[in-house]
């Protein structure tokens, strides 16, 4: 939605799919709220049909979106809203939030059939959580206008809150109130610089909470720094980027099943999604500012994720700490800014909400069986559990970034912008720090080996050294429905990652050719041109050898 | 240089996907199929996969030198100028692997199926085997690094199944996972080798392009005329070295092998003998246009070869363990090897591989058909004698052992010899030959001798020195002795490919011209690598080669066939530390391991737990609360006290106002 269009219609426009997308499961809730509370099957049913068919509507956006369109939001929609503070309810989707979109609404329905045994209490709020919490991860990833995405960033928060607070482990209030406490402190923040912008836009016209509105707005440098840390914390904080990652370990190993899988597939992506979508494009200068800081800290997650996951005993906390190595990856895509570097990051995004929630399904099912996480309490349950064993085995395999699988599709690109990001190594103190930190990262491909393998043997291999372990019932269909699909997509993923990333490519080459050159003339000023020099010379000349260029530099 | 014709070829993407319809049918359907149907699926694949790589073999020869076929499947990686086709290249260089994988792989196929007839897993067994048959084909098919890199690891892969095949052991979980990371330690540097060359060639890491120019030559030449490049030759090709260190079982990553051998015996011979090990060998002499160009790489390679070569065969000398004798014989093997690609003897490092693969296969499965027959028994201190029970066995094994030995007639005797050659003689233009990595070589060729003579004497002659039980029901089984015959004979002539050039007749020389003649190209005056053509020298050599390995059996004979020296190991100091394999692995414990563990505990318990989470989060929590308690006095619902406290702030305010006016 560019601007012209914005003020020519302001009463309605453009396509009501997204806001199906988000009305749909709310509905489902309300409707559940009628049906009587003791009717568990119902409700499990509806919930899940609801899911289904919210499923169903997305996939449109796949079949339908056409990647060659560049910042175009599509399926865009706007409504008036509170017009009397300019606030509109525009929505819009593009190639960076369209894969993470799909994911949701394929997580979820995931999510209900996985958790029928599970929850066994509260059903119908069990599911009405469920459906609320879809309204709003949805609204998040598509809100175009600032205000309306704060408030569903806010409402993502007290579904997640009753998740963990009513069906989850002993320590449930501890683990709830530091999430509630760690996002809130990080998201008021934000909230004063959405205010702060809304008012600047006020300068040029009508104050606006419209994402493109505030993109238009000049900022000086200071301001941008200040903004910057604003947003940045509060996404850092949800990534979880090191060292704001203490709230993560408690919250998944409190939260019930459905609960782990829709924190780390889909909650935390929001964080760098914002990062992304907001953080960077708004203020680059700050972006150039603290990308030393952001790259140290995302690679010193990577290796202290992995590090610190190698001493869990919790399988769960093993799982909840490889994801703080995992989205380090994520930021260190983000911060190359290059197309395999953001294109890698949005593509490890989707892969990890798949392998690490599939993990958490697969820890679930152990869980529901045994009733405990603690490592030394299984041991050699491939024999009684052979089919178990073998998706447990893939998925790792995915985790620790196979060839083949999703996971190595994500880390190779994201490493490949980052080595591209960095090199030739002796033309700068950027050049240098990023190598450092791009082959530090390099070694979470052999962290992440050590501690997911050595959890597999102590679980999988080896004698059965409990009695009850010798008659664990492998996995029943449902739960095969549930992990297939997750299997598919590994390889699915892994072999065809272009599929994903083609549809990507158009909505990152705003960011590459405007916000780039911008973090790059902060970040690394004396290769800026050259770098350019380099660019063109290529763009002129595709065979032109890029050796000379590049030891020129 | 010269353009070479690419040729579409769909018989390799076959070549590739029947194994890896074999591993799904037996991985998914395996439990459910009968062992007929298992077998047929097994060896149906494997066995199609060679008939269609000796056609494409042959429609190969019969192309113009240089030409090669290809396939590209689909466009794997496409992200900005990045890339990547999933391709497939088969070259005068692959087809060579090809066929010895195919070949050798579908023998011990079917040796598997006696060694594994009684085992409950049966199916399990088999769909690992196809599957470790796709990933090593995808490796040596590959067009471009990152094909490679798939194989790669999923060999790597293949051997941490195979090797924890019997999983409810736990030491042989543990063997797995060693060897799994070991190997991934060596991936690392693969992959960081492969991303600054991701960025050198402009986005695309193809071996050779699809004009038949192109690929990742030509970004090496590219890179050896700019200033600075070749120090970036060397590090991406020192990087490609540590990978191959891990893959290939070289200092400082060959701990895993030994301890590989936990696996059945059939997967130590395809894996951790004939294919997958060498796997390293065959990515520098694929990458051959890139390694030649830095000296400083070719002479590391050079050394840390022979090194290898010359401890692990000194390892070799003590152990009892009859597979693990083979195991530290391998990492040996290879070490000669790598040698090869570092004196420049491409050509004789894959004739080494090819031999080896071979004659160790052949030394591997007849060792399974020992330990199959003595009931599991793998201390050679309990053998003896074995002539009389296991005659074909026996034979084979001792055609084997001649071979490795270096005797002539027998293959590794020219395949070792052309690499002994080369060290001794070939040289860079403006450097002398490597004299320290010839004699290193040469000493380790007199400890093989020793040590496979003594694996040899220890087993297969004397007198019997196991329980009497075990002894009556020892047998051979015909399903495992034709592929012990097929190998044996192949171990016989396979070294003819290469007769001594003073011959003229070297097959693979001329076979491999279009990949590694440029090395030697130009002559005295412009050769990469200069070659000593004097027929003397070379036979001389041979002789020289021919004592060494005489004096190494002779004294084999005279130690363990005059029956004086106790079998029992010495405990002398030097013989303690050969058998305690230099310490190597309890080193890395103490190194690595152990500081890595404590590391990880010490950031979780210390850092996480108390630093973070509790001095931060948990601190700023409490501060708040006392902050709270100490304004909780100022809110005591008592409204006397606030109203007095809004008269006086409100004076102050007044008063401030004023004064500042």
């Amino acid at each position: 939605m560019d601007m012209a269009t914005t003020l020519a219609n302001p009463e309605s426009s453009g396509s009501i799919l997204l806001a199906a997308l988000i009305v749909l499961p709310t509905l489902g809730a309300i409707l559940l709220a009628f049906v009587p509370k003791e009717q568990k099957a119902a409700h499990r049913g509806i919930g899940a049909t609801i899911a289904f068919l919210v499923f169903g509507l997305s996939i449109p956006l796949v079949t339908g979106f056409d990647a060659t369109q560049a910042f175009q939001p599509q399926w865009a929609m706007d409504l008036g809203w509170v017009d009397a503070i300019g606030a509109r309810f525009t929505l819009g989707i593009d190639g960076i939030s369209l894969w993470i979109v799909v994911l949701t609404t394929f997580l979820t329905p995931i999510i209900l059939i996985g958790a029928q045994k599970a929850i066994e209490h509260r059903v119908r709020e069990f599911v009405i959580s469920m459906l609320v919490l879809e309204s709003a991860m949805i609204g998040t990833l598509v809100a175009t206008d600032l205000l309306l995405f704060y408030l569903f960033w806010e409402m993502m928060l007290i579904p997640m809150y009753l998740l963990i607070g009513i069906w989850g482990g002993k320590n449930r209030l501890y683990a709830t109130v530091k999430f509630v406490v760690y996002t809130v402190v990080g998201s008021l923040l934000m909230l004063v610089g959405i205010i702060y912008l809304y008012v600047k836009t006020g300068d040029t016209g009508p104050a606006s909470f419209a994402f493109d509105r505030v993109l238009a707005v000049p900022l000086s440098h200071t301001e941008q720094l200040w903004l910057f840390a604003a947003f940045a914390l509060a996404f850092c904080i949800k990534v979880p980027l090191f060292p704001f990652h203490t709230w993560l370990p408690d919250a998944h190993t409190e939260a019930p099943t459905a609960g782990s899988v829709v924190l780390a597939g889909i909650l935390l992506k929001m964080g760098t999604y914002g990062l992304l979508r907001f953080a960077v494009p708004l203020f680059p200068e700050a972006m150039g500012e603290f990308s030393p800081l952001i790259l140290i800290l995302s690679v010193v997650g990577i290796a202290y994720g992995a590090l610190v996951a190698y001493a869990q005993r919790d399988v769960k906390k093993l799982v909840a700490y490889s994801s703080v190595s995992h989205l380090g990856f994520v930021m260190l895509g983000i911060v190359a800014m290059n197309y395999q570097g953001l294109e890698g990051a949005i593509l490890q995004m989707v892969n990890h909400g798949i392998s690490t929630g599939a993990l958490f399904l697969l820890v679930g099912i152990v869980y529901e069986r045994r009733h405990t996480r603690e490592i030394t309490d299984y041991g050699g349950i491939a024999a009684s559990m052979p089919v178990f064993a073998t998706v447990f085995l893939i998925v790792t395999l995915s985790s620790i970034g196979l060839p083949g699988t999703n996971g190595f599709a994500g880390e190779f690109l994201i490493l490949s912008g980052a080595f591209k990001d960095a090199l030739p190594v002796t033309s700068g103190s950027w050049p240098l720090l990023s190598t450092i930190m791009a082959t530090v990262a390099v070694t979470g491909v052999v962290l992440g080996a050590i501690y997911m393998l050595s959890m597999v043997r102590r679980v999988f291999f080896g004698p059965i050294t409990h009695e009850v372990n010798k008659n664990l019932k492998d996995m029943s269909l449902r739960e095969h429905l549930v992990l297939q699909p997750l299997i598919i997509l590994i390889f699915v993923i892994g072999l065809f990652p272009t599929l994903f990333t083609s549809q990507m490519t158009a909505s990152v080459k705003p960011l590459i050719d405007n916000v780039r050159p911008v973090v790059m003339s902060v970040r690394d000023p004396e290769r800026l041109e050259k770098r350019f020099e380099a660019n063109n010379h290529g763009a002129s000349d595709p065979t032109a050898p890029r050796v000379a260029t590049s030891t020129q530099e | 240089m010269e353009a070479r014709t690419p040729h579409p070829s769909d018989l390799l993407a076959l070549i590739v996907l029947l194994p890896l319809i074999g591993a799904f049918i037996n991985g998914v359907f395996g439990r459910h199929l009968s062992k007929r149907w298992v077998t047929f699926f097994a060896i149906g694949s494997v066995a199609g996969s060679f008939g269609l790589a000796v056609a494409a073999v042959i429609q190969l020869m019969g192309m113009p030198e240089g030409d090669f076929l290809y396939i590209d499947l689909w466009r794997w990686f496409s992200s900005g100028e990045v890339t990547i086709e999933l391709s497939l290249l088969l070259d005068h260089l692959s087809s060579v692997m090809l066929l010895v994988v195919t070949g050798v792989g579908g023998v011990i196929h079917i040796f598997s199926l006696g060694y594994m007839r009684d085992d409950p897993s049966f199916y399990r067994y088999f769909a690992y085997l196809n599957l470790f048959m796709f990933s090593m084909l995808l490796l040596i098919l590959g067009k471009n690094l990152l094909v490679m890199f798939v194989g790669w690891e999923g060999v790597g892969l293949c051997s941490y199944l195979l090797i924890g095949f019997w999983f409810t052991d736990m030491q042989k979980a543990e063997a797995g996972q060693k060897a799994f990371i070991t190997n991934r330690v060596g991936d690392l540097a693969f992959l960081i080798g492969t991303f600054i060359l991701l960025f050198y060639s402009w986005g695309s890491l193809d071996f050779i392009g699809a004009d038949g120019v192109s690929g990742l030559q030509t970004t090496a030449q590219q890179l050896a005329a700019a200033p600075n490049g070749t120090t970036v030759i060397t590090i991406v090709t020192l990087l490609f070295f540590v990978g191959a260190t891990g893959k290939s079982a070289q200092i400082p990553l060959y701990v895993w092998l030994p301890d590989a051998m936990a696996g059945p015996t059939p997967v130590s011979a395809l894996i951790h003998a004939a294919t997958m090990v060498t796997a390293g060998v065959y990515m520098m002499a694929r990458l051959n246009f890139m390694f030649a160009l830095s000296e400083v790489t070719m002479t590391v390679v050079a050394i840390i070869g022979a090194v290898t070569a010359f401890v692990s065969a000194s390892i070799a000398l003590v152990q009892n363990d009859i597979k693990k004798v083979l195991a530290y014989s391998t990492v040996s093997q290879i070490g000669f090897m790598v040698v090869g690609i570092g004196v420049g003897a491409f050509t004789g490092a894959i004739f080494h591989l090819m031999t080896h693969a071979f004659f160790k296969a052949t030394l591997f499965l007849g060792s399974g058909s020992v330990i199959h027959a003595l009931h599991h028994e793998q201390d050679i201190r309990k053998m003896g004698g074995l002539k009389k029970k296991l005659p074909v066995t026996r034979w084979t094994f001792l055609i084997a052992t001649l071979a490795i030995a270096g005797i002539p007639i027998f293959a590794g005797f020219f395949s070792k010899d052309e690499i002994l050659f080369f060290a001794a003689t070939a040289h860079r233009s403006g450097a002398g030959p490597q004299t320290v990595v010839y004699v290193l070589a040469a000493l380790a060729a007199l400890m093989t001798a020793f040590y496979m003579f003594r694996l040899y004497f220890l087993t297969f002659e004397g007198e019997y020195r196991g329980d009497k039980h075990t002894w009556d029901h020892a047998h051979e089984e015909a399903v495992m002795n034709w592929p012990l015959i097929i190998l044996a004979f192949l171990s016989t002539v396979g070294g003819f490919l290469g007769l001594p050039h003073f011959l003229h007749a070297h097959v693979l020389d001329s076979w491999f011209e279009p990949l590694f003649g440029w090395l030697y190209a130009g002559g005295h005056e412009h050769a990469l690598y200069v070659l000593n053509h004097d027929a003397g020298t070379e036979i001389m050599l041979m002789g020289v080669s021919v004592v060494v390995a005489l004096i190494g059996i002779g004294a084999a004979w005279k130690l363990y066939m005059t029956g004086k020296l106790p079998v029992a190991p010495v405990e002398a100091g030097w013989h303690k530390v050969l058998t305690n394999k230099y310490y190597v692995d309890e080193f890395y414990d103490l190194v690595i391991i152990r500081p890595l563990r404590v590391l990880a505990r010490g950031l979780y318990g210390i850092f996480d737990v108390k630093i973070i989470d509790g001095l931060f989060v948990r601190g700023s929590a409490q501060l708040v609360s006392k902050i709270g308690d100490g304004l909780r006095v100022l809110q005591n619902g008592d409204v006397q006290a606030y109203v007095t406290a809004i008269v006086v702030g409100l004076a102050a305010v007044i008063l401030l106002v004023g004064a500042l006016k």
